[in-house]
């Protein structure tokens, strides 16, 4: 195996810039890799060996590096568009699809000179916390073949830990890059909404999607976001303000200092429903940050316990919606069954979508249904302002808070597929940051029966820098986490 | 199952039994550069699906982002109709399903419009003004087209197969919803005629839209009930779609009183639907009736934030409001003099524009206004065109009307020369030129008269005897000599001079 692919991004980026290996034998090395072992994990959808190859003839031949990441490989999650490769979403609808233009992150990372190797597997328009809702088969989890990464960015996480790549890229809308982030001991990033730009990434809940940066370290986080984020014409919900010094922030967190911080740890996200080594896990990690000096609190956010509720009304009604386009009349698949538009309409949806995908889609209609509307739509919106104010008077006490990112560990392939309300759980933690639109991370807090457990760091909105910090001391002071051997 | 069918009921006898509720509401297509949500041309007619892009053809993970023209375009309208303007609102989602729609929901104002709560004075035929309740005025987009071929009837049932245009599909629309407006009993149809007309000019004025009816730029559903007379009650109302032009408007809201009438007087009951307007028939026809009520389970958009146009910016707006149509049209009445009658003549020809751009050019008011209605007006009714389609300029009806008050063109040949600017043959001097359409001068018209005299002695006789009605025959010589290209009353004044 190439020593290349155990480097972090960071050191790689270095490594070519200082020419001492080429961008080129960079990406064939991680090729090389996913060949190796990606009949096994599958957490690519689509390797574009030809494209990642050029674009690192490109940075090889460059005067100047196009960015601090130039020439990494990256693995991206299938549901920003790309004009060179098909773009799936997890879904047989958009089977074959080729958009004709790429997503906003898409071209932010190709004019970084960062080398996009594939597209990875999600759930289904990222619905589920597993994998297991992709129409293209499970991903398997690096640290046990037999259990799931997580969703809905499963694939991007588990070709972080199965050294794929270095980098990837996620969306969170309900914990789907904390989650994954968790499940496989990799680093991942829900920035504050409107911080990445959603243009071409294909929805899932409008108000809720962020993509977010996901990396083996904190650092390589930080780099990756300082590329994708920032203000885009393009997407009216979009920030328009600089973006957070994350990397400064990081460096400045990794020299391990965090006195006068005040950290949080939320009641409400601890103790009954949580595993008791994720819980261990959690305790120590707070104790970790203790010690370099944060004063820690309790506080108590008592609308969380709601998060759920609120969540599965809000996203399904955006989902009913946002996924009505999927209609055969334009692109992707087409079943050609009944005389009628109407039919051909009903045939293509009955087939192309996933069984997840149309109990939301019925959940939204409902909700959004004369009559209902306000009982369910109108208060889940208002659940979702209780949540915002608790985030709000929380971080009057503390500057981030802590939880643990998951309930469990990662759960064996099968285990939930037929338990939609105990897969729902998983995001129990994650949830309620989506609904306030803020910022949270997950970072190795080491293992729990052998699997990798995250913890959960939580910022208000465009609060990444301390967010960042906090999680790149604890990581300073935990010392190097560890990694799974994949046997192929 | 058929529906029964009922009679037509006279228009005097629905009024002796009931009062007639109207309903407008009025899609009005902005003529912005580009569409309501992203950077696409709007313009008319161009080759199908060739002014698209990933936000309007509604592509995965596409956003929209809102036209700033065209909220102030809203924003200009709503206050030209004396409406509040919403100082924050928001964008919903209509969602329903059709091939022409490419999200499958329609990106569309609802319960928070940006302007609201309004009137608009109309001005009736006999100058009478009657005023109309505003409900709202919100932004919407437009759908796409469809095109269905094969099958009898060009609708989407019994068609072979259907092409879609998505050059529409995106393009900013206002829709402006009038209160329900009791109490105009007789004069129904001529209130909704007149207040769309209103509205028209009244959005034309603003320069927002070229509210063209025929190009489907301005759209008009006409909803109509009756109650029995006198009962102050509300009955049930019907819909009318597809009423493309000022006349349909009244024709729809006759028909539908008579239609409806029939159907109460037969003990039957109005259905709530909607209806669609036959240009051919002048009659309404029912449309597809739907199993179930139509749920669009509207929300608010989230791909958009809201909207919220601060108090400077709207009163920066009122600011720069042009003259509106009814001012104009009392500046105009004293300017020119004109009776309440002659300019309701002006306004109904479509000529007040097209006069005062003459007045504009340098003609007197009598004269600019003279050839608009007669004779260019006549053009226009012979060419079945509008009258600002003719192909002639105010300029040039203005240059027309300088060379006849100089004296080098007579009315017949200003005829000639607009006839030939009409006919494409160039510009009033270039016609005039290529025609030949000159007055002789004075010398040779008299070497004319004097040689055609000579040719007939016995009638210069009778002439100088007192007989000036042999006359006729002199001058019918003098215009043979002349091509036809002297003025014909010029010459009998020099024959009589000449014989005197």
């Amino acid at each position: 195996m190439s020593e290349l692919i155990r480097k972090t991004a960071a050191e790689l980026a270095e490594l070519i810039r200082t020419k001492e290996v080429s961008a080129v034998e960079v990406a064939r090395a991680h090729l090389d890799r996913i060949a190796e072992v990606d009949g096994a994990v599958h957490a690519f959808l689509h390797v574009a060996e030809e494209g990642a190859i050029q674009s690192a003839t490109l940075v090889d031949e460059a005067q100047e590096p196009a960015s601090p990441l130039a020439g990494v490989p990256l693995a991206l999650k299938d549901v920003f568009t790309t004009i060179d490769m098909p773009t799936t979403a997890g879904s047989k609808i958009l089977e074959g699809w080729r958009p004709p233009y790429d997503a906003t992150v898409t071209a932010r990372l190709r004019a970084a000179g960062i080398t996009i190797l594939g597209k990875t597997n999600m759930d289904e328009f990222a619905m589920g916390s597993s994998t297991e809702h992709s129409a293209y088969g499970t991903t398997h989890n690096p640290w046990d073949l037999d259990r799931v990464p997580g969703g809905s960015g499963g694939g991007s996480a588990a070709s972080l830990a199965a050294f794929e790549a270095p980098l990837a890229i996620g969306t969170d809308t309900g914990g789907s890059i904390r989650q994954p982030a968790a499940f496989t001991g990799t680093v991942g990033v829900k920035p504050t909404y409107g911080g990445v730009s959603r243009y071409g990434l294909i929805a899932c809940a409008s108000s809720l999607d962020q993509a977010g940066p996901c990396a083996r370290t904190v650092l390589d986080a930080a780099l990756l976001h300082e590329v994708i984020a920032g203000y885009d014409p393009l997407d009216s919900t979009s920030i328009d303000q600089p973006v957070p010094s994350v990397v400064a922030a990081t460096k400045q967190g990794a020299s391990g200092d965090l006195s006068g911080l005040r950290v949080g740890v939320v009641r409400e996200l601890t103790g009954e429903g949580y595993e008791a080594g994720v819980q261990a896990s959690f305790d120590a990690a707070v104790r970790q940050l203790e010690k370099l000096g944060a004063d820690v609190v309790e506080v108590s956010c008592p609308h969380f316990t709601t998060g759920i509720s609120a969540y599965y009304l809000i996203l399904p009604s955006e989902v009913s919606s946002n996924l009505a386009r999927f209609d055969a009349m334009r692109y992707g698949l087409r079943v050609n069954q009944g005389a009628s538009a109407e039919e051909v309409m009903a045939a293509t949806r009955e087939i192309g979508f996933g069984p997840e995908v149309k109990r939301r889609i019925m959940l939204g209609t409902y909700a959004l249904s004369a009559g209902y509307y306000d009982a369910y739509y109108g208060q889940a919106q208002k659940v979702r302002t209780l949540i915002a104010r608790d985030f709000a008077a929380a971080f009057q006490q503390a500057d981030v808070l802590l939880s643990p990112a998951t309930p469990t560990t990662a759960f064996p392939i099968g285990a939930k597929i037929d338990d939609p309300v105990s897969m729902y759980l998983n995001d129990l933690a994650t949830i309620p940051t989506n609904l306030a639109g803020t910022a949270a991370l997950s970072v190795p807090s080491g293992l729990a029966d052998g699997l990798p457990v995250g913890l959960q760091v939580m910022a208000p909105a465009l609060g990444e820098a301390v967010m960042y910090r906090v999680a790149a001391a604890y990581e300073a002071a935990r010392g190097p986490a560890p990694m799974p051997e994949v046997k192929a | 199952m058929t529906a029964p069918t009922y009679d037509l009921i006279d228009f005097d006898e629905v009024l002796e039994k009931f009062d007639p509720t109207l309903g407008l509401e009025v899609h009005v297509e902005l003529s912005t550069q580009t569409k309501m949500f992203c950077g696409c041309p709007t313009e008319f007619g161009a080759e199908p699906n060739t002014q698209v892009c990933p936000t309007c053809l509604g592509l995965p993970g596409s956003l929209p982002v809102v036209n700033r023209s065209a909220v102030e375009a809203a924003i200009r309208i709503g206050l030209a109709l004396n409406c509040s303007i919403a100082p924050w609102c928001r964008f919903a989602r209509k969602n329903y399903f059709y091939p022409d729609m490419p999200k499958n929901f329609q990106t569309s104002q609802y319960d928070e419009p940006i302007a609201f709560d309004g009137y608009l004075d109309v001005i009736l035929d006999d100058g009478e003004t009657f005023r109309v309740g505003i409900e709202r005025a919100h932004m919407e987009e437009d759908t796409g087209k469809s095109l269905h071929v094969g099958g009898a009837t060009g609708r989407i049932h019994g068609a072979e197969y259907s092409l879609l245009d998505y050059n529409r599909a995106g393009v900013p629309l206002i829709e402006i919803v009038t209160k329900m407006i009791p109490g105009t009993r007789e004069r129904a149809p001529e209130i909704a005629r007149a207040y769309v007309t209103a509205l028209r000019d009244l959005v034309k004025a603003l320069g927002v839209s070229d509210v063209r009816m025929d190009q489907g730029s301005m759209r008009c559903d006409v909803n109509l009930s009756l109650a029995p007379r006198d009962s102050g009650e509300l009955g049930t109302r019907s819909e009318t779609k597809n009423v493309n032009s000022l006349r349909s408007v009244e024709r729809a809201v006759r028909y539908e009183m008579s239609r409806q009438a029939g159907v109460l007087l037969a003990g039957g009951e109005v259905i709530q639907e909607t209806r669609h307007f036959q240009e051919d028939t002048a009659s309404t026809r029912s449309g597809r009736r739907k199993e179930t009520s139509e749920d669009y389970r509207y929300f608010p958009e989230p791909d958009l934030v809201p909207i919220a146009p601060s108090a400077e910016w709207v009163e920066e707006l009122r600011g720069t409001m042009p003259e509106l149509p009814w001012a104009r049209r009392a500046r105009l009445k004293q300017e020119w003099q004109l009776s309440d009658e002659e300019l309701r003549d002006l306004v109904n020809a479509g000529a007040l524009d097209l006069i005062e751009a003459t007045v504009a050019a340098g003609a007197p008011a009598g004269d600019a206004r003279s050839w608009w209605v007669a004779y260019l007006t006549q053009q226009a009714n012979t060419r079945e065109v509008a009258l600002d389609e003719l192909p002639i300029t105010p300029a040039q009806v203005a240059h027309v009307i300088e060379l006849v008050s100089s004296g080098a063109l007579t009315n017949k040949l200003a005829r000639s020369a607009v006839d030939g600017v009409l006919a494409g043959e160039g510009d009033v001097d270039a016609v005039v030129a290529a025609r030949g359409l000159v007055v002789s001068d004075e010398g040779e018209l008299v070497a004319a008269v004097d040689a055609a005299l000579a040719a007939q002695p016995d009638v210069a006789d009778k002439i100088r005897g007192g007989k000036v009605a042999a006359a006729g025959a002199i001058v019918g010589a003098v215009m043979k000599a002349t091509g036809g290209k002297a003025d014909a009353k010029r010459v009998r004044e020099l024959i009589i001079e000449r014989c005197s």
